[in-house]
């Protein structure tokens, strides 16, 4: 009985030794979580999750205080890798903080511009050029669709234009798989 | 380490020893449809549409507006940056357009394209002509010749061949001229060599006096006989002895770049370098000939040999197109479809796609045009599940596990589908064409590598996005910031100088006295304020009176 | 003009996956007819009764799971599945005894684990065993090859399990050849012992050699049709080959021949037929001669040391455990890159 004991103990505490050495000696630097989970995250800036951009939303994610499904712009892209990446399981796109649309971007109409630059002060990229009294225009390969815009522009002039397909930037459609009923039953 | 020829001792006849790569295979070739027949011309359409991007880099500048009257070789757009190429009028005509228009891509989605309207007169623009003798040429001076030709690799990719001619860093050990035509059905460039042999000679050497490779050589395929025959009969006949030509198995796809490289020399091109980086250069006998055209005729690149073949098309053979003839017009040119066609492809009907519409032009790498009726190519069966057969993986040319490329790349897992090197393929659709389960696999392997390229972009965009926010962020702190110490640094001096003179005051004296004295110095004072002439001096007198009444306006609103 | 939009590449395939069944269930044509020769009727009793519940198994799930049943049906493997196992069950084995291990072998084994092609373990292996572990008795009525019942007297047996009266259970069964030298080796009687009491024939099992020379023809003309590989059968037949000559040339009197061992029992059948099954097995070269071996191996040490006569359908289910790792770590060098 005592012989068992002391070769197992022996046994559990030579090997925690060696764990914990390997542990130190063989430890990986990497960034810290809000960083991976920030880089993860679409950079649209819109405010959707509930936050004030990407990065309240990375840290409330990593604090535990914000849900993995809440970013409409990401879609579920984003959710399947923030999944991947916290050990979660995805889940659907949560549809109270809104739906994932297709990418668009926002077009000053130039005859209806006063120039007040609210909307300047409203975008997070700082994607539209212009001063007081000026003409305002938005540098179409900056925006990122956030939207945030358009509500402080005074006489409406900002529209949303969806962002067209062409041959640099179109995809290949993914074959369709005939061996699961949804592939089939559409 | 890959395995490697020994380099050093070549002698002329280096190529009589041929390796072997991984996979492949035997196909019928269908080339008897169009083999026999010389090549003819397409003639002059009555609209030609030429796209601005018809190689890979950036699309050209456009040059000409609609109304534009051009003559065939006149420069229409010019090329944007290095890796581009220019696009030159095929034919005289009018320019009636410049706008999207459906082009030749498997996506189907326009393109800016410049339209002509041709005149049927074929007016050239005059140049200075061909070079009398290249020989005596800087390779430097050729090599702007081919560039503002609009020489891309007509072999199928369309990669500008001046930069291709000027990518190693090193110096170029062998020179490979491709005429290994392996795709079935293909057959433009053997009748290309068979008829003008002399042309790609021509232009093989000129390539050499610009490449100076240490041995140089065409390979043909063992199903050409004619076709090496013409070589060697020219070869002899210009009495050449720097150039060979090599026989290689007609086993597909040893025509593809990488493949052949490793059948004549052994060596293995590494995976994300180039040819040139192991001293090997590599052109289409295609674009041999484009070049002699250029050089030696003053011609750039406006036609090109197009194989139209297939069940569907009446009499098929190779015409000699000009660059954004309609395919329409060289169907109709070969008799016409016949009553079953069902399918339209661009290339091969191994790496081929397929268009909707016969409206969509020839480009510059337009090799192929397969109108195929459904007896000849059925309606694929439906694809069923992998059986993990692994015969993909025998006739794999580039060594890869596509077994494994289809699990990952099916279920979206992109990172374990690089891990398998995906982007080592060069999709030339041998283990879909195994497949006993009839599996898209190619297809999928597009999707996922055009998946990755789209995520690549975003993250890139996303990236930027963030630092742009973060920019601005930092930017509006140190406005806050710098307001703050305005704020600090004002009441600072309010509650320390309270009985002095008003420091605002005094901070307005200093700084006009400061100006009239810089005024002083520099000299300046108004220029404008004597002399003034009686209109002047109303304008001026007019403007006072509205600045006043416009200052009284404003008070009464207050 | 208009055109409908297809994938490259566009020429029509070569194959198929019902060809390669078909060819499969041709290649077992001699080996089948040798056994129903040896065994009598049982066989094809076995296989019919095995290819229809495989069938109908197969079928009755396909529509359960809302799948197109008439294309997967074609493929022909639910039949293949169906005939491997009745050629590894006794002749002399009730009805149920086949239609049991078909349905597990179809139902748990390949459909619920999605179907065709995604499978972990061999089907049909997967059948046996559970056959074997449940009935034991039932599946070691191996026929006498001297007293082989005919038609009739076959039919009723296995139907109703009574047989007439002239004859008895023990008279007309016999164990096998590998059974009979496992029991007595265990016995410490020696081989030279065992030579003499008939139960060897020329250079394997009496009978049962045969038999696994018309397994191995078979399997010969698939490899020559290229239908399997010669690394799986290789491995396979080399591990068992190696390993036996091993500790036969260390003591001849207490382990079977070589040659014994690659001619009896399921040898031949394991490594062209069954282990072979593209699904369950590893699928990179390299990753299938290990495989092979494994199994060679295995069925070696369970057949000398372990609790079975035959350890083929233990050693293939417990390599297709190891195929995907098998399949992880031998990866076959990428053009254009280095060895790395």
């Amino acid at each position: 009985m005592l012989t068992a004991l002391l070769a197992l103990g022996t046994l559990a505490a030579v090997i925690g030794l060696v764990l914990g050495y390997t542990a130190i000696r063989f430890r990986v630097e990497s960034d810290p979580i809000v960083d991976q989970i920030d880089a993860l995250l679409p950079q649209t800036q819109c405010g959707q999750c509930g936050f004030a951009g990407c990065r309240p939303y990375a840290e409330a994610i990593a604090a535990g205080g914000a849900d993995i499904n809440q970013c409409p712009p990401g879609g579920e892209a984003t959710i399947q890798a923030l999944a991947d990446l916290l050990g979660q399981d995805p889940k659907p796109l949560n549809p109270e903080h809104g739906e994932h649309t297709e990418k668009t971007v926002v077009v000053i109409d130039e005859q209806a511009c006063i120039g007040c630059t609210l909307c300047i002060q409203a975008c997070p990229v700082d994607a539209i050029v212009g001063a007081a009294k000026q003409m305002h225009t938005v540098i179409a390969s900056e925006c990122t669709g956030c939207n945030l815009c358009i509500p402080p522009c005074p006489v409406e002039c900002i529209h949303v234009v969806p962002v067209k397909a062409n041959i640099l930037t179109w995809t290949w459609p993914k074959p369709a798989d005939s061996s699961t009923p949804a592939a089939r039953h559409g | 380490m890959a395995e490697r020829a020994n380099m050093q001792g070549r002698s002329q006849q280096a190529f009589d020893r041929l390796y072997r790569f991984h996979g492949g295979l035997v196909l019928a070739g269908h080339r008897e449809l169009t083999v026999t027949a010389p090549i003819a011309p397409a003639g002059i359409p009555p609209l030609l549409v030429l796209p601005l991007l018809q190689h890979i880099g950036e699309p050209a500048k456009v040059l000409v507006k609609p109304g534009d009257t051009v003559l065939a070789g006149e420069l229409l757009a010019r090329q944007v940056g290095t890796v581009s190429a220019a696009v030159h009028a095929s034919t005289s005509g009018t320019v009636v357009a410049v706008e999207p228009r459906p082009v030749p891509h498997p996506s189907g989605l326009p393109a800016e394209c410049i339209v002509i309207e041709t005149d049927g007169r074929d007016r050239w623009l005059e140049t200075a002509g061909g070079l009398a003798d290249y020989r005596a040429t800087e390779p430097q001076l050729l090599l702007e010749r081919i560039r503002d030709a609009g020489i891309v690799g007509l072999g199928g990719a369309g990669f500008p061949t001046r930069v291709k001619l000027t990518s190693g860093k090193q110096a170029i050990d062998t020179l490979i001229i491709n005429g290994a035509e392996c795709e079935p059905y293909i057959t433009c460039d053997q009748r290309l060599m068979l008829e003008r042999a002399a042309e790609v000679i021509e232009g093989v050497r000129i390539l050499q006096h610009i490449v100076q490779p240490r041995v140089c050589t065409i390979a043909v395929e063992d199903s050409m006989p004619a076709a090496e025959t013409a070589l060697r009969d020219a070869l002899e006949a210009l009495q050449e002895t720097g150039i060979s030509v090599t026989r290689v198995p007609t086993i597909y796809p040893t025509g593809g770049e990488r493949q052949l490289i490793k059948v004549l020399t052994g060596c293995e091109v590494p995976s994300q370098g180039l040819p040139a980086d192991i001293g090997i250069i590599c052109q289409n006998v295609g674009t041999a000939a484009a070049v002699y055209r250029a050089v030696c005729q003053g011609k750039p690149l406006v036609s090109r040999i197009v194989t139209v073949t297939g069940a569907g098309i009446l009499t098929p053979r190779n015409l000699e197109v000009r660059i954004g003839t309609p395919l329409s017009h060289l169907v109709s040119t070969c008799g016409g479809y016949t009553q079953d066609v069902e399918r339209l492809l661009i290339g091969g009907p191994m790496m081929g796609y397929t268009v909707n519409s016969d409206a969509v032009p020839v480009i510059k790498t337009t090799n192929c045009i397969l109108a195929v009726t459904r007896e000849e190519m059925p309606a694929p069966p439906p694809a069923m599940a992998c059986i993990r057969c692994g015969k993909c993986t025998e006739v794999c040319p580039a060594d890869l596990l596509p077994q494994q490329l289809y699990w990952y790349a099916q279920s979206g897992n992109y990172d374990a589908a690089q891990d398998y090197d995906l982007f080592d393929c060069i999709e030339c659709g041998c283990c879909a064409h195994v497949c006993p389960s009839h599996i898209p696999l190619v297809q999928h392997y597009r999707h996922a590598k055009t998946e990755i390229w789209a995520q690549e972009k975003q993250r890139k965009k996303s990236d930027l996005a963030r630092q742009r926010h973060e920019a601005r962020l930092a930017r509006l702190e140190r406005i806050k910031q710098e307001r703050t110490e305005k704020m600090a640094r004002k009441k600072q001096v309010l509650t320390q100088g309270a009985g002095g003179p008003d420091p605002k005051q005094a901070a307005i004296q200093a700084a006009l006295e400061r100006v009239k004295r810089k005024k002083e110095v520099a000299g300046i004072s108004p220029g404008n304020t004597d002399n003034l002439t009686p209109e002047q001096r109303q304008q001026i007198a007019a403007a006072d009176q509205r600045r006043v009444a416009q200052k009284n306006g404003d008070r009464q609103a207050d | 003009m208009e055109f409908t939009t297809y994938s490259s590449p566009h020429l029509p395939p070569g194959g198929s996956v019902s060809r390669m069944m078909g060819f499969v269930l041709l290649a077992l044509l001699p080996g089948s007819l040798c056994a129903t020769w040896l065994f009598g009727w049982g066989v094809l009793v076995n296989i019919l009764l095995a290819g229809l519940a495989a069938i109908a198994a197969e079928a009755a799930m396909l529509a359960a799971r809302r799948r197109p049943v008439l294309p997967a049906l074609q493929d022909g493997s639910a039949l293949l599945t169906g005939v491997l196992l009745a050629l590894a069950l006794p002749p002399l084995a009730p009805w149920w005894i086949p239609v049991i291990g078909s349905l597990f072998a179809i139902v748990i084994a390949k459909q619920l684990y999605g179907g065709l092609g995604y499978n972990p373990f061999n089907p049909a292996m997967a059948g046996y065993v559970v056959l074997l572990i449940s009935f034991p008795l039932e599946l070691s009525l191996w026929p006498a090859t001297d007293r082989v019942l005919d038609l009739q007297d076959t039919l009723l047996l296995v139907f109703s399990g009574n047989l007439p009266d002239t004859l008895t259970l023990d008279a007309i069964t016999m164990a096998t050849p590998l059974d009979i030298v496992k029991t007595r080796l265990g016995l410490s009687e020696t081989l030279t012992e065992i030579q003499g009491s008939g139960v060897l024939g020329s250079f394997a099992g009496a009978g049962w050699e045969w038999l696994n020379l018309w397994y191995l023809l078979g399997g010969l003309w698939l490899l020559q049709q290229k239908i399997i590989k010669w690394q799986i059968p290789a491995g396979m037949l080399a591990g068992l080959f190696l390993t036996a000559l091993l500790f036969f040339a260390w003591n001849p009197d207490t382990y079977a021949s070589p040659l014994f061992h690659i001619f009896s029992g399921a040898a031949m059948l394991g490594a062209f037929f069954i282990a072979t099954d593209p699904v369950s097995a590893s699928t990179t070269p390299l990753g299938r001669l290990y495989y092979g071996l494994g199994i060679g191996v295995l069925t070696y040490v369970i057949r000398t040391w372990g609790g079975y006569p035959d350890g083929v359908a233990f050693a293939v289910l417990l390599m297709n455990m190891a195929a995907p790792t098998l399949d992880h770590y031998p990866r076959p060098r990428v053009f254009g890159h280095d060895e790395s």
